[in-house]
């Protein structure tokens, strides 16, 4: 099973590629609302990314109200 | 329907239907493509007394308050039911704001029970804010997961008593629940809605869009918003109708939904409409040229045979394939909490899918116009609804003037803000601080605001005051922030923006390090919620005697600037 730092690394990455960002502009602490001026729906499209790629099921529930890629991925740890 | 002139309030009614549709399904809760609960009226019943006894047993007395925070499911609707049942009062909160802002308002709106869940929890009892709110005694976490300590809160699964609980009778002037509309940094308003705000809300509701046992409506507004309370709660189950639940919003699963359990009504922002239309577009832009060619000629028919009202049936038939992506059975998409444009009304009304397109908001009951339909007109927000006076005050030669209401449907008054209640309410008329006007048919057109604040297309009301903590200590001599049409009035109902207007100390200037201050706390703020501009202004703000900025008067002298000169954009 890969560390919470392996995992948040993914997640960094994950996001990196999704939102065309150049390499290494997203931090384990950065708020993602804020930091890519995203809305609730292009969160979700992140989400299920996320979950194709450790293939899990992360419940909308279990992210409610998390807004840093640190937390996100603690709760993708704890589903892997 | 229940004839609800008969009642005299929610918890009354909600009783009465229990046993009238008792093997109507009222229920389906569905995570991603598994269905999790089916609950028929008479299995809702037995699920929420249990759950209004024990509340009942742990001091919940008529008139206590109890606040509910969930996502969307079924412990939602079962939990409000006790509360109505026990003669309580209601205070939905938004699930989607932080745990700071949660417990401010836990705490202003007096609650003694909180219905949450247990990842909401999580996050709410690691704020600050916790030790404020004495008022909360009970706690119920619904999805605790099953070896935890719970520190003296209780598993919503666990909290039922097998004993009748006491069926408490309220008036129709008693308050039903306090529902916030916005204004969590500086002055949280709570609209206190009576038990008749809401009989009157949905009698005059369902005259145009009616429900009946079969109708399934498709929960997806959070339900703490007065729009999917009505129309995905207290609406349906007055009727005998079915509410389903989605325990993911992902787009893939919701479309899923439409099909599966053949949706007849769902509610949508703007926002969400807006971005069903682009996918729609996308994929109509996909087809081959020929396709592309027959499509258009049966959107063009359509058109031709719905201009004077929608006929589902031949729309239905004319663009199948479209209709059977919404499940065939979609009655018409409801549309609220923000301004919609005209151009995607018109789409989707276009491909034979009606959206009721209204205006209202919470301090009115939810809805004060509604399209009728008769015939469809995307550029206005419809006529007043049955029961609904609204008259024009002081219109200008145009006819433009404030939107004012009368009706039933009109909250109580601010809870603990008797001053702006007054200023809000004056002699019986609800003034909307919204301007608009009437046309030779009766519809009404909105053409801006009058007050100081924005509404996002996600339904989000935004008051500048709100927005001045994150600027907190600038380095500055004083700043306020703005809503630039509220300085600058603008015949517009989209591209709203808040300014920041700043005044210097003496010989302050505008450097880079304060610029990059700005945009660094801007930042900081949820995209909606950020500033757009910068004013400078050199001279002291006006104050009233207890050196609160009198922003009607900074305003007034603001406005005879040049607002395309004046705004530095950041």
């Amino acid at each position: 099973m890969p560390t919470l730092e392996q995992t948040t690394q993914e997640v960094l990455n994950l996001a990196t590629t999704h939102f065309r960002l150049a390499p290494g502009t997203l931090a384990p602490e950065d708020d993602f609302f804020k930091k890519l001026g995203i809305d609730s729906l292009q969160t979700l499209e992140l989400l299920s990314r996320i979950e194709n790629h450790f293939n899990i099921e992360l419940p909308d529930y279990e992210v409610q109200g998390v807004s840093d890629f640190k937390t996100l991925a603690e709760r993708i740890q704890s589903r892997l | 329907m229940l004839d609800l002139a008969k009642y005299s309030s929610i918890g009354a009614a909600l009783k009465d239907a229990v046993e009238r549709f008792a093997d109507e399904v009222c229920l389906i809760e569905a995570d991603r493509e598994r269905e999790k609960e089916r609950l028929t009226y008479s299995e809702f019943n037995a699920h929420a007394l249990p759950l209004a006894r024990a509340m009942q047993d742990a001091g919940f007395a008529p008139g206590d308050r109890a606040s509910i925070i969930m996502t969307n499911q079924s412990k939602w609707l079962l939990s409000a039911f006790a509360i109505f049942y026990s003669g309580g009062v209601l205070v939905p909160l938004d699930y989607k704001l932080t745990p700071v802002e949660q417990w401010q308002l836990l705490q202003h709106s007096g609650a003694k029970i909180l219905v949450t869940e247990y990842p909401i929890w999580r996050q709410l009892s690691a704020a600050p804010g916790r030790a404020t709110a004495h008022n909360i005694q009970t706690v119920l976490l619904s999805e605790a997961p099953p070896d935890i300590d719970l520190e003296g809160a209780y598993r919503w699964e666990e909290f039922c008593v097998n004993a009748a609980p006491a069926f408490v009778p309220r008036e129709r002037n008693d308050v039903a629940s306090i529902v916030y509309s916005s204004g969590t940094g500086g002055r949280p308003k709570g609209c206190m809605m009576t038990h008749e705000n809401y009989l009157e809300q949905c009698v005059a509701l369902t005259s145009l869009y009616p429900f009946w046992p079969g109708v399934r409506y498709l929960s997806i507004l959070p339900t703490n918003h007065a729009i999917d309370f009505m129309v995905g709660f207290f609406g349906p189950f007055t009727c005998g109708a079915c509410v389903v639940h989605l325990r993911t919003l992902r787009p893939e699963f919701v479309r899923e939904a439409f099909v599966r359990y053949k949706i007849t009504y769902v509610s949508l922002v703007p926002l969400v409409l807006k971005n069903l239309q682009k996918g729609l577009q996308a994929r109509f832009a996909e087809l081959p040229p020929g396709k592309q060619k027959v499509f258009d000629f049966l959107v063009d028919v359509n058109k031709a045979f719905t201009r004077s009202r929608p006929r589902l049936w031949l729309s239905r038939r004319l663009l199948k394939q479209v209709h059977a992506a919404f499940g065939g059975e979609l009655q018409a998409i409801i549309v609220g909490g923000a301004f919609t444009e005209p151009q995607t009304l018109q789409f989707f009304y276009d491909l034979g899918i009606p959206v009721a397109n209204g205006y209202g908001l919470t301090e009115a009951g939810t809805a004060i116009t509604v399209n009728d339909l008769k015939p469809f007109r995307a550029d206005t927000v419809g006529k007043p609804l049955p029961g609904m006076q609204v008259k024009i005050v002081d219109p200008g030669a145009d006819g433009v003037g404030e939107v004012c209401v009368r009706s039933k449907t009109i909250m109580s008054g601010y809870l603990n803000e008797p001053e702006l209640t007054a200023e809000t309410i004056v002699d019986g008329w609800l003034r909307t601080g919204d301007l608009g006007k009437f046309d030779a048919q009766g519809h009404l057109h909105l053409s801006g605001r009058k007050k100081n604040m924005i509404v996002t297309e996600e339904g989000k009301n935004i008051y500048p005051e709100d927005i001045e903590a994150a600027f907190e200590s600038l380095p500055v001599k004083e700043f306020c922030v703005f809503a630039a049409n509220y300085i600058w009035p603008k015949r517009s109902m989209v591209g709203e923006q808040l300014i920041i207007v700043i005044h210097l100390e003496r010989d302050q200037s505008v450097t880079d390090q304060l610029k990059q201050e700005i945009i660094q706390r801007n930042n900081r703020l949820l995209n909606y919620k950020r500033i757009h501009g910068l004013v400078l202004h050199d001279q002291d703000f006006p104050r009233t005697a207890s050196l609160k900025i009198k922003r009607n008067e900074l305003a007034e002298r603001l406005s005879k600037l040049d607002r395309d000169r004046v705004i530095l954009p950041l």
